[in-house]
């Protein structure tokens, strides 16, 4: 035993040999990270000190505008930017990719499972989503109009095709075998669904919930900047047209942050329902 | 030609340190087949990964040619046992066995008589554009063979070739070994668990111990060169020699040494 | 499992062509008598007939080839720079620990940042025109193509490596002659998920910024001009066969080249 990990260690000669200096190692990488960050954040001060242009404004001058608009007051008191702009954002993006997950899964599912439906409804779900979906953004606003119902059905829309397309591939990898044993011990067709169909489909069906998150992302904020008067998306135009340029890069820095925190509460979300696996977190088509 | 000498290896320093290599001492002679035996797991490839130059030992003294090994030496080629990790998945057969003779500068006729004259050797002739994953076990291992013998290196270092393939294959691949050993004169380091595969191959056999490994003892392998699957396993002289080297690897003459029973489990 | 798989293959061809005709026409039918019945106004919802013929008229309007083109530029151009600048640097980031470390908070807080968001930047620094375009397609395009190579680095079998260095390859030379192609199929995969979202940020861009040509600056001409909703509908049915027909592409590209892959491409 002792001998395979020793050949193990012996491919990769860096690795750690004792636990001391395994965790010294892993406070020198946390280190490592966050310096290349600061050291990159302050190249980016100077560079802006040195060279100043209105359109790349000093980074300090970005977080004191991010931290004015949307830092909550001492009383707690939300700011008006926080109120009009990020949480009407948050509600679109949500709300569009509910939708999207419960409606994606049931039809991947469906289509997943009969070989017949899959074959009439292919070639329209190789059509529609090839469509990029700010694409469909005027028609949208001749259907649905202006409100929010618009954007929406446009994130619901636009999300939908990864999470679909990967839940039927998810569903369809399911052996044969784990039906069998199904069939042999009497289980109904609802449990099976609960108990075979999703958890054999979950891993695919997460790595396509992932994909369609930064596509979520990006069109909640084209739909805001094409037609709203609300909205991160909104308030970064409006910025750019106001020559307001820290606040324009403020909603950029905002923007990643969001997508930073839903990305890793995505990934909680992950570990707790596939326990079971290793998940490698890598983009699928 | 090759010269190890008090070659020690320990993984790891301080309270969890884990001597796997105690002493290893022999040579490799030009033109000679070489076999090194010993129990599962006694060190056989952290050994042939510091010949190999892959892994510097933590002490002893290793030389090819007169100089001494500190990285992959000039004039040695691998053939490894995982076969499906070794060939380049992407590369035709003909691909594969081209692949390290291009930083040689050869020229293109020189270059195209290697590649088939080691395709012909292990037996790949018409098989030359077909790609690894439409090859049998056996059939991969060949193409790295190939590859070894187109290289031309001064030895061959084989890291137990035929563990993966089955028993059949296996017999084909060792004969396979013994004729281009014959035809290339080539100078062989065979490693293998297989005792009878280590005295069927070898005009010499170094027999290790359960580890800390030290080398049991170096046995003279008198067979006649023209060895057969069937003849030579029969021969009252083959079976004498397979028994006392499975007699070595369960009890170790030397009297130096304990066996450290807890280090084996 | 290969029973089940088999099946539909061997004999299902003609089958499966027939009921994927018959879905596609179940549905243009549906939205034509929505259309012609009133249920949803012409104006809004107009009839499929018309918007079939209008798509077509359309993939043989020289003027909108011209935006078509435009688009096409901008999106190939783009991608092509993401992939020469995401692959090495795929390569040596995925090969190097350190490297990737030393970079990974960056990365973290930069992958995030919805590329459309860009948008109003790009226009003020690189105008409205395909500059601005190109810069936005790179940055979107990086991610995936980057984040896969990685992947695909990581996942080098290390005795692929060692054969490498027993051949005395140098470092470079097992970069690309050894990580590179085991890394490529993977790549490849990241950059077919660019490739599509590339085509979307042109578009978004077009549309946001009211460029001179492409498919977004035409879709945003005929709908805010009150032109023919019909003329809205094919120019997007357009970027959808445009998307269609760019995956499929990319998709044998990537059976033919990488056919030594037994598993065969996703």
């Amino acid at each position: 035993m002792a001998l395979t990990a020793s050949i193990s260690t012996a491919n990769r000669p860096r690795a750690s040999r004792e636990p001391q200096s395994a965790r010294r190692q892993w406070w020198s990488r946390f280190a490592l990270r966050w310096i290349v960050l600061a050291v990159l954040l302050a190249l980016w001060q100077l560079a802006t000190m040195a060279f100043p242009s209105p359109f790349f404004p000093q980074p300090i001058r970005i977080f004191e505008r991010a931290a004015l608009l949307w830092l909550p007051g001492p009383n707690g008191v939300l700011t008006p930017s926080m109120l009009n702009d990020v949480l009407p954002s948050m509600g679109r993006v949500l709300l569009g990719f509910a939708i999207s997950v419960v409606l994606a899964i049931s039809l991947g599912v469906a289509i997943g499972l009969s070989r017949k439906f899959a074959d009439y409804v292919d070639p329209i779900i190789q059509f529609l989503r090839a469509v990029p979906p700010p694409a469909l953004i005027p028609i949208f606003l001749v259907l649905f109009g202006t409100g929010d119902e618009m954007r929406v059905l446009l994130i619901a829309f636009g999300t939908a095709w990864p999470i679909l397309l990967n839940t039927i591939d998810g569903v369809r990898s399911i052996e044969e075998l784990k039906y069998e044993t199904a069939t042999v011990f009497r289980i109904s067709f609802v449990s099976r669904l609960k108990r075979i169909v999703l958890p054999g489909a979950a891993p695919k069906i997460l790595a396509g919930v992932r994909t369609s998150l930064s596509l979520g992302l990006i069109l909640m904020v084209i739909s805001e900047m094409v037609a709203a008067s609300s909205g991160i998306g909104f308030s970064i135009v409006q910025a750019q047209r106001g020559f307001g340029f820290p606040d324009m890069w403020a909603g950029i820095v905002l923007l990643g942050i969001i997508g930073f925190l839903l990305n890793t509460l995505l990934t909680v979300i992950e570990r707790r329902i596939l326990a079971w696996q290793r998940s490698s977190g890598r983009e699928t088509a | 030609m090759l010269n190890i000498e008090h070659l020690t290896h320990t993984y790891g320093t301080g309270a969890k340190a884990h001597l796997a290599l105690k002493d290893i001492t022999f040579a490799v002679e030009p033109g000679e087949l070489v076999s090194i035996v010993g129990p599962s797991g006694c060190g056989k490839t952290t050994l042939l990964r510091t010949m190999a130059g892959l892994m510097r030992p933590t002490g002893g003294d290793l030389t090819f040619l007169g100089n001494e090994i500190t990285s992959v030496p000039e004039g040695l080629a691998m053939v490894f046992q995982d076969y499906r990790g070794s060939l380049f998945p992407w590369l035709s057969v003909e691909s594969n066995v081209r692949f390290p003779l291009k930083r040689l500068g050869l020229s293109k006729a020189d270059l195209d008589a290697r590649v088939s004259e080691s395709l012909v050797a292990v037996g790949l002739t018409g098989f030359e554009d077909r790609f690894p994953f439409q090859l049998s076990g056996g059939m991969q291992q060949r193409v790295a063979i190939a590859r070894a013998l187109a290289y031309r290196p001064k030895i061959l270092l084989m890291d137990e070739p035929f563990a993966s393939v089955d028993a059949q294959t296996r017999e084909d691949l060792e004969d396979l070994v013994l004729s281009v050993k014959k035809k290339f004169n080539m100078t062989i380091l065979f490693v293998t668990h297989d005792i009878d595969e280590s005295v069927y191959l070898a005009d010499r056999v170094v027999v290790l111990s359960k580890p800390p490994t030290f080398v049991v003892t170096t046995l003279d392998i008198p067979l006649s060169d023209n060895r057969d699957q069937i003849e030579t396993k029969e021969d009252p002289e083959f079976i004498r020699l397979r028994g006392e080297v499975a007699r070595l690897i369960r009890h170790p003459k030397s009297d130096d040494v304990t066996i450290p029973v807890a280090d084996v489990a | 499992m290969s029973a089940v798989a088999t099946v539909p293959v061997r004999r299902g061809v003609t089958p499966k062509v027939t009921r994927g005709l018959i879905g596609v026409a179940v549905l243009l039918i549906l939205a034509e008598s929505v259309s012609r019945l009133g249920i949803i106004p012409g104006n809004i919802l107009p009839p499929m007939s018309r918007v079939l013929l209008d798509t077509a008229g359309l993939i043989v309007d020289p003027e909108f080839l011209h935006d078509v083109g435009s688009t096409l530029t901008a999106w190939a151009i783009g991608l092509g720079i993401a992939i020469l600048v995401a692959v090495p640097l795929g390569l040596v980031l995925g090969s190097f620990r350190i490297a990737y470390e030393a970079s990974s908070a960056v990365v973290e807080f930069m992958r995030p940042i919805p590329s459309v968001a860009l948008i109003p930047l790009a226009i003020l620094v690189f105008g409205q025109g395909t500059d601005m375009k190109i810069a936005l397609v790179v940055y979107a395009s990086l991610w995936p193509i980057f984040f896969n190579t990685v992947y695909g680095v990581r996942d080098v079998d290390p005795v692929a490596k060692e054969t490498a260095r027993t051949f005395r390859l140098s470092r470079v030379g097992i970069l690309a002659r050894v990580s590179l192609p085991y890394a490529a199929p993977l790549a490849a995969t990241g950059v077919r998920i660019s490739a599509a979202i590339a085509l979307i940020v042109t578009i978004s861009a077009e549309l946001l910024a009211g460029s001179a040509s492409g498919i977004g600056s035409y879709i945003l001409r005929i709908s805010s001009g009150g032109g023919d909703t019909s003329l809205v509908f094919a120019g997007t049915i357009v970027a959808g066969l445009l998307g269609m027909l760019i995956n499929f592409v990319l998709v044998a590209i990537e059976r033919k080249i990488f056919a030594w892959k037994k598993e065969g491409v996703a």
